[in-house]
């Protein structure tokens, strides 16, 4: 931890409250892109309603001079633009902090706390005296208090203009409105309220070489990098957008120009099940096709899952989880699909997953499942969540390495197939428990039947116990062997440690806050994070190694606690269940409690209550 | 039950096609359906009509759901890549074969329960995609493999063979396909190899989806009296309205044409559909014409059978998805990675 932690330049949080369908998104965006080109960590979480118009909807930006960017669930500013809320909104604020309003009308005196500073600015007066049509006029409150925040927090206003001016490039008209409305806020700010605030942004030179970038649009781009020509899918919350990315990817950069033909397919299935099966199919036919979903999806795509599964054909599932069993809560975060995911279909399954933890590994994983998903010939699941896939996550500028070539696993060819007397589509004949496949059309002799009924290695029908156990023994192997091709756990180790916590996926920065925050108290953890499965062996020492082991997860069950438990053979009552899965997503806070709790509280001072009831 | 090969024995004699291929090297495995089931009917008349057409049998996918009827694909064309999928799911899993290869011919077998019941959706939704395929439905009225419970196709008043009479509506694929916007529709009788063959080519041949319908009676559980899917009811009602031959491009049209609302449709490839027999006034390229002739047999107790529908400017999903002439599953990774550098270029916006 930096020494002036505690200092609240480029240290805070805070909240901007508003309406679904206000148009409040890009100027949100523009006061977290400004923060970030001042070379200060930040990132942005939305919380947001399953609403098109109308309900609350929240942006919570976090600046931490460290890089920790977890949620953290008080404020020291609230932009409370949203009457509906004010009463929760003002309640989330930290003692001492702030909160900006519209003071275009009274604030309700009972919302009034005495520990709060309040900042009034007549937003709706402005916009109303300075545009016309209602529309505009709620456009530019939005920009008005963008334009108030810059003021407040000291952003370099040189920046916000210049981000405003590329934004609006191509829209002259719309650039001058808003460069008016911004001027607004901000002079009345300068004019009106002590500016800057004790909060501040101060430029530094920590986001050289980084983006902020939402998981799905990063696992949108591995897919396109990894090659993959079909995808198949059903809109849903909140996989939606990582094809809404692919199509928008592919429109610039899988064009044949002289056609005008794209060399994409992307399929709007009638339901996940044809989505599955479409991937399946496309597949099938040698092309790298996946499909994005949800919890609700996966329930549906079982069935295809496992065909895929036992015909040993390739295809890749990006799980974005959400909330719940059933519809649950379609956009709030929650990492509920594991056990789901690594078992799914019905019958002796089981499935590779990879788990990103934010979107850099998402957009690597992406490819990396394609290729694990033609070497393994299986299905590969991403599990993504909510809170990686649709917020703004700092993260390491993507490379690329253009020597890549896509794995494509065992596959002969015409020539091969030239050579041999009689393929078999199910003999290992390398011993490694994977089989080679043929493509459809590529050769007489490469003709097998495909099916998800029983079959024998030589890939002929078969209701005999024998030849039935022999192919599935086989796949048990090669599923087993996946262990050491994906992606290995990440370590980090604590001198002096004596517990462990072992997570997974959007847990990571969580976690890792709160390891830098148990430290001081004297506690040293040792830490792996799951990234993929099966398990790789580095799991199972780890768990031998530690005696007390919390798994911090983001479910009510404890499914990595209870997946590790099954796979590795310790008992799961070894192993602590902390976290959270009220559908927001982790904050360092939880996990340090979470600890502090179990280690027993009175030999450890506690971190003062939190207000906030989030 | 194991996979019974047929013996390879060449008879000299055989004519061959235009491949050097005997009707033989279209053939599969042994049957193992009950002796007498419709389905191997509709098995020998594919045969035929891939034979005919002198397909590269590598060159064809063959792809069914689960049933009786989707077991067919593995009596047939032995030297082309089959998908026994899983039930009802089969229109999908082509959908997405075809947009990752456009290059192969697809041909779908499936029933009356896998498609009418369990994947209706999915044929639904693939006749509005207008998946390049054959898609067969071998009707029987019954659920064969799961022992003769009614399906969705079977008639008002019809009865099982344990006596019970069905008394829901059935839904008859052609005029669903009709409604939903199908580019060819047709009808069969599994006992009429003679008619069915030249639908299939027409089929095989057609831009688009080719919906071919086949009354193709289950003689273990549905083709008994007071059943409306067996042979004898299905021969005393059929009415074969629309003769048509299916004549490949360039050849000689030879087919006697009758007067009087006869046509010729020319496909796309240039081989044409010739109308032999019409009822007065029938256009088949006319959908509402169609509809209307298939519900009068209907109330008048007939089956409307034969070529009953084509839709000559049809365009086939890849088409209308603007995807590139090639097939997707054959582009050089070279062309799919935009690279290193594109890659810089694209992050500037996410600073
Ligand atoms: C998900 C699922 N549900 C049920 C079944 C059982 N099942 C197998 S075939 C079949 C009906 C097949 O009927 P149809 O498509 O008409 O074929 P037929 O045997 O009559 O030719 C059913 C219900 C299954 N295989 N999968
Ligand atoms: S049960 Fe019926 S449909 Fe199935 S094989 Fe026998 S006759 Fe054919
Ligand atoms: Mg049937």
């Amino acid at each position: 931890m930096s020494s002036d932690s505690h200092s609240r330049v480029n240290n805070f949080a805070f909240k901007i409250a508003t309406v679904n369908g206000s148009g409040s998104a890009s100027a949100n965006a523009l006061i977290r892109r400004a923060i970030f080109r001042m070379g200060v960590p930040v990132s942005g979480k939305n919380l947001f309603p399953s609403n098109i118009q109308g309900l609350p909807t929240w942006y919570e930006i976090r600046v931490n001079a460290d890089g920790h960017t977890a949620r953290i669930p008080t404020f020291d500013l609230m932009v409370a633009m949203n009457p509906a809320t004010y009463a929760r909104d003002v309640d989330e604020v930290r003692s001492g902090g702030w909160v900006l309003h519209d003071s275009s009308w009274p604030l309700p005196t009972n919302l009034l706390r005495d520990d709060l500073h309040f900042l009034g600015v007549p937003l709706a007066r402005l916009c109303n005296e300075n545009f016309a049509g209602a529309r505009e006029r709620i456009l530019m409150k939005n920009i008005a208090y963008a334009g108030v925040l810059a003021a407040l927090l000291g952003l370099d206003a040189e920046i916000v203009q210049k981000l405003l001016g590329e934004t609006y490039a191509k829209k002259k008209s719309l650039l001058d409105s808003n460069y008016k409305a911004l001027g607004l806020g901000y002079d009345t700010a300068i004019d009106t309220l002590e500016c800057p605030l004790p909060i501040r942004v101060e430029p530094m030179d920590a986001t050289g070489d980084s983006i902020i970038m939402d998981g799905n649009s990063a696992a949108a781009l591995g897919c396109v990098y990894a090659g993959a020509t079909v995808a198949a899918w059903y809109p849903i919350t909140p996989s939606t957008s990582m094809i809404d990315a692919f199509q928008a990817f592919c429109g610039k950069l899988r064009k044949e120009e002289e056609t005008d033909r794209s060399r994409v397919a992307i399929l709007q299935a009638e339901d996940e099940l044809a989505a599955a099966g479409m991937v399946v199919g496309a597949n099938w036919m040698g092309a790298r096709a996946f499909t994005a979903t949800s919890g609700p999806g996966i329930s549906l795509m079982s069935e295809i899952i496992g065909l895929a599964y036992y015909a040993e054909i390739p295809a890749v599932f990006f799980d974005i989880q959400r909330a719940g069993p059933s519809t649950g809560m379609p956009t709030r975060t929650q990492q509920g699909d594991l056990m789901l995911c690594a078992y799914a279909s019905h019958g002796d399954t089981k499935h590779i997953l990879l788990i990103p933890s934010d979107p850099e590994e998402c957009f690597y994983f992406a490819v990396k499942a394609f290729d694990l998903a033609e070497r393994f010939q299986t299905p590969v699941f991403v599990l993504s969540d909510l809170d990686i896939g649709m917020n703004d996550w700092l993260v390491p500028r993507l490379r690329w390495d253009d020597s890549y070539r896509p794995d494509r696993g065992k596959v002969l060819d015409a020539e091969d197939l030239e050579t041999i007397d009689h393929f078999q589509r199910y003999l290992d004949v390398d011993a490694d428990g994977i089989a080679a496949r043929t493509l459809p059309g590529v050769h007489p002799k490469g003709a097998f039947f495909t099916r998800g009924s029983g079959h024998n290695k030589h890939g002929a029908y078969t209701e005999d116990a024998d030849e039935y156990v022999d192919v599935m023994e086989r796949l048990r192997r090669k599923i087993d062997s996946a262990a050491l091709h994906v992606p290995s756990a990440e370590i980090r180790t604590a001198r002096g440690a004596s517990i462990g916590i072992i997570s997974a996926g959007g847990c990571h920065r969580a976690v890792l806050e709160s390891i830098d925050s148990l430290a001081p108290r004297g506690i040293a953890v040792d830490y792996l994070r799951v990234r993929a499965f099966p398990f790789s062996h580095e799991i199972s020492s780890f768990l031998g190694a530690h005696e007390r082991v919390f798994v911090v997860e983001q479910n009510r069950d404890g499914q990595l606690a209870n997946l590790l438990s099954l796979e590795t053979g310790v008992p799961r009552d070894s192993l602590e269940s902390l976290g959270t899965f009220g559908g927001l997503p982790l904050s360092a806070q939880d996990v340090v409690e979470g600890v502090l709790d179990a280690l027993g509280s009175a030999a450890y001072p506690k971190l003062p209550p939190r207000r906030a009831n989030a | 039950m194991t996979y019974i090969l047929k013996p390879k024995v060449r008879h000299p004699g055989l004519p061959t096609n235009a491949l050097g291929l005997t009707a033989r090297d279209y053939e599969g495995a042994m049957s193992t359906l009950c002796a007498g089931c419709g389905h191997d009917s509709v098995t020998a008349a594919v045969i035929q009509a891939v034979f005919e057409l002198d397909l590269p049998p590598h060159r064809v996918a063959k792809l069914s759901g689960i049933g009786c009827s989707s077991k067919t694909p593995t009596y047939f064309l032995g030297q082309a890549h089959g998908f026994n999928a899983v039930h009802g799911r089969m229109p999908a899993i082509a959908a997405g074969a075809s947009a990752a290869n456009r290059d192969l011919i697809y041909l779908g077998v499936s029933g009356d329960g896998d498609s009418l019941s369990i994947g209706l959706g999915h044929l639904c939704h693939a006749i509005r995609r207008n998946v390049r395929m054959l898609y067969l439905i071998e009707n029987n009225g019954v659920y064969g493999l799961t022992k003769g419970q009614f399906s969705a196709s079977a008639d008002v008043g019809t009865r099982s063979k344990r006596g019970e009479e069905n008394r829901q509506e059935p839904i008859d694929p052609i005029h669903l396909a009709l409604t939903l916007g199908v580019s060819f529709a047709a009808r069969g009788f599994s006992g009429d190899k003679v008619h069915l063959v030249p639908i299939l080519k027409a089929a095989l041949q057609h831009d688009g989806f080719a919906l071919v319908d086949v009354i193709s009676p289950c003689v273990a559980f549905n083709d008994h009296v007071g059943s409306t899917k067996s042979y004898l009811h299905t021969r005393e009602h059929a009415q074969l309205a629309v003769l048509a031959d299916f004549i490949p491009p360039a050849a000689e049209i030879t087919a006697s044409v009758e007067p009087g609302g006869v046509r010729s449709v020319t496909m796309h490839d240039g081989s044409t559909i010739q109308f032999r027999q019409v009822p007065d006034g029938y256009d088949p390229t006319n959908r509402e014409s169609v509809e209307n002739y298939v519900r009068e047999r209907q109330r008048a107790g007939e089956v409307a059978m034969g070529l009953l529908y084509v839709e000559p400017g049809s365009v086939e999903m890849n088409e209308n998805l603007g995807t590139v002439d090639r097939p997707l599953c054959e582009l050089p990774y070279e062309e799919l990675c935009p690279g290193s550098a594109r890659l810089e270029e694209i992050q500037l916006q996410y600073r």
